[in-house]
């Protein structure tokens, strides 16, 4: 899709030796000014410029040293507390010792049961918004609505589940409704990234459809869904992996502090999550030092399950991509 | 000529863009089995006209279309009209290239499937008959399930040809067809045009005189919103009775 043009970036040399110069004043000609202005500044562009690709690259850098440091610091910190027991046991002796099976399983569900709530909601809406909206006050509240949505804090969202899905709809502390929970909190980034990839779609396609006596719907479906389709997906895979490690809108609604067991057994059963273990490790311990390494070990799982999920999506848009190409 | 012959009459079309009005009053008939070139320069109102003749200008919000353009003497701007089925009749060429990407045996049959033929037999038989008809089953044939977009730009817009023809248009509307190709391509596709024409009704959008009087049974000279002046190709580019005709065919002005 993306196509570079080269003529772009040659160098369109001045040829100013060829034209007829006429005298400006003096005997200084107009081939002369711009003969000395181009000397004069050749060396100081030069400067300017490496000086600012010098600053642009220092900032580029600030963010992979800053997750490296993160990564490093976690490692050092808890890489002694990573062990097959502790992938697969769940949590022994008040947490100090066991492992965080559940709060992976937890973790998942909660994060799977939001994509599964999210995305035909999200897709739908995005769908709505960029094909079929009618410019007006309506779309604008609308719009004004979905932008406010993506930023209200996680905290306020956990509070609305909590009164939504756990009382209102009697859910209780669950992973449905705590999915839910998540599910609204992913819903603007799912939105969002729908509307972009329809956008990146070129209307040649849609006209090209609908010259040929295809329904709207049909050109959505046949033609500008499938070419948004890894834009989206990329989305929505960004999407679940923040709500992966989001702690607030979970605390209250799907996640404890405790829950028996390996597996849950329903969806209105509640669960142990990575986060919410965590932040239950940092706080409530009382062996500070026995918890120190599987508070720390439960990070790197946490922060290998984000990284994970968002590298298959990378993996698996460049396949769509390929395959469209 | 009779009434019989003719497949498009435009009668005191006016469009407008919300308030500006970028067509006046245009009447023109378009005859079976000709080629009919609208030509003038940039801003004219050609492409805007032809867009009007399968209500692709439907798509653009605050657009408005006043008068009537009949089709086999049926109003297609009356609101029992389906549009969709209107634009299954009325085949479009763009200006760029613009296949799928989907493979080219898809890029053929997406027409077929949407107007809900399944019988595989069939899809099959039209791809070939399509793509024959567009000069293209030769080049392409070894690779029907590769993806289009490797196609070279003059492949690409041949297949366009091919993916509008396999819904058997009754018109086929061309929008500068050409202006993103080579000489050679550009010489395949008139010849192409040449030999459609004995079976559809054809309009093309062109920007070069030397296309419009190669192809083209009609010319007609548009300015300013306005049809200036129409007639056989050859009188137009001989004797045009306008003046401002002739200033714009001779390149004194556009």
């Amino acid at each position: 899709m993306e196509t570079t043009n080269p003529e772009y970036f040659e160098n369109k040399a001045e040829t100013t030796t060829d034209r007829a110069v006429p005298k400006v004043k003096g005997n200084e000609t107009e081939k002369d000014i711009t003969e000395t202005a181009a000397a004069r500044t050749r060396g100081r562009r030069k400067i300017m410029q490496s000086i600012f690709f010098f600053l642009f690259r220092g900032a580029a850098a600030v963010n992979g040293i800053a997750l490296f440091i993160i990564i490093f610091f976690l490692l050092k910190n808890g890489l002694s507390a990573i062990s097959w027991t502790f992938l697969t046991q769940p949590p022994m002796d008040s947490m100090t010792s066991g492992g965080i099976f559940p709060c992976i399983v937890g973790t998942l569900c909660l994060g799977i049961g939001a994509i599964i709530a999210a995305l035909p909601v999200g897709v739908a809406s995005g769908i709505y918004l960029n094909e079929y909206a009618r410019p007006g006050l309506m779309l604008r509240i609308l719009r004004l609505g979905i932008s406010n949505l993506a930023g209200v804090p996680s905290v306020v969202f956990g509070l609305f589940g909590l009164a939504f899905f756990c009382i209102i709809l009697k859910m209780g502390v669950s992973i449905l409704a705590g999915a839910l929970t998540l599910a609204t909190l992913t819903l603007p980034v799912i939105i969002g990234s729908t509307e972009e990839a329809l956008k990146s779609v070129p209307d040649t396609y849609r006209e090209a459809s609908l010259a040929l006596g295809a329904t709207k719907w049909q050109t959505i479906y046949r033609v500008v869904l499938p070419a948004a389709m890894p834009g989206i997906l990329t989305g929505a895979i960004l999407g679940l992996s923040r709500a992966a490690g989001e702690t607030a809108p979970i605390m209250f609604t799907g996640a404890v502090f405790f829950a028996p067991g390996k597996w849950p057994s329903s969806l209105l059963d509640s669960v142990m999550a990575l986060p919410y273990h965590i932040y239950v490790l940092a706080t409530a311990g009382t062996e500070i030092e026995k918890t120190r390494p599987l508070q720390y070990g439960t990070a790197i799982v946490l922060i290998a399950l984000v990284l994970g999920i968002n590298l298959g999506a990378l993996i698996w848009r460049s396949r769509l991509r390929k395959r469209l190409k | 000529m009779t009434d019989n012959n003719l497949k498009i009459i435009s009668a005191n079309l006016d469009f407008y863009y919300n308030d500006f009005k970028a067509l006046h009053n245009v009447d023109l008939k378009f005859t079976k089995q000709q080629v009919t070139a609208l030509i003038g320069p940039s801003g004219c109102g050609k492409s805007t006209y032809l867009r009007c003749l399968n209500r692709m200008n439907d798509l653009i919000p605050g657009t408005r279309v006043d008068g009537e353009i009949l089709m086999d003497g049926q109003d297609i701007y009356d609101p029992s009209v389906d549009v969709v089925l209107l634009r299954r009749r009325i085949g479009m060429v763009f200006q760029k290239p613009n296949p799928f990407p989907k493979t080219i045996f898809e890029n053929i049959a997406y027409g077929m499937r949407v107007n809900g033929i399944k019988d595989k037999a069939f899809i099959e038989s039209h791809v070939e008959k399509s793509l024959n008809q567009a000069a293209l089953w030769e080049e392409v044939k070894d690779r029907l399930y590769e993806s289009a977009l490797g196609l070279s730009g003059g492949q690409q817009q041949r297949l366009c040809i091919a993916r509008a023809l396999a819904v058997e248009p009754e018109v086929l509307l061309m929008d500068e067809p050409c202006s993103a190709l080579d000489p050679i391509a550009t010489q395949k596709i008139e010849e192409l045009i040449q030999g459609l024409k004995k079976e559809y009704t054809i309009i093309i959008v062109t920007h070069s005189m030397q296309q419009a009087a190669r192809v083209s049974d009609v010319t007609a000279f548009f300015y300013m919103g306005k049809l200036i002046e129409v007639g056989d190709t050859d009188t137009i580019f001989t004797k045009p009775k306008l003046r401002q005709t002739e200033d714009y065919i001779t390149g004194r002005f556009g």
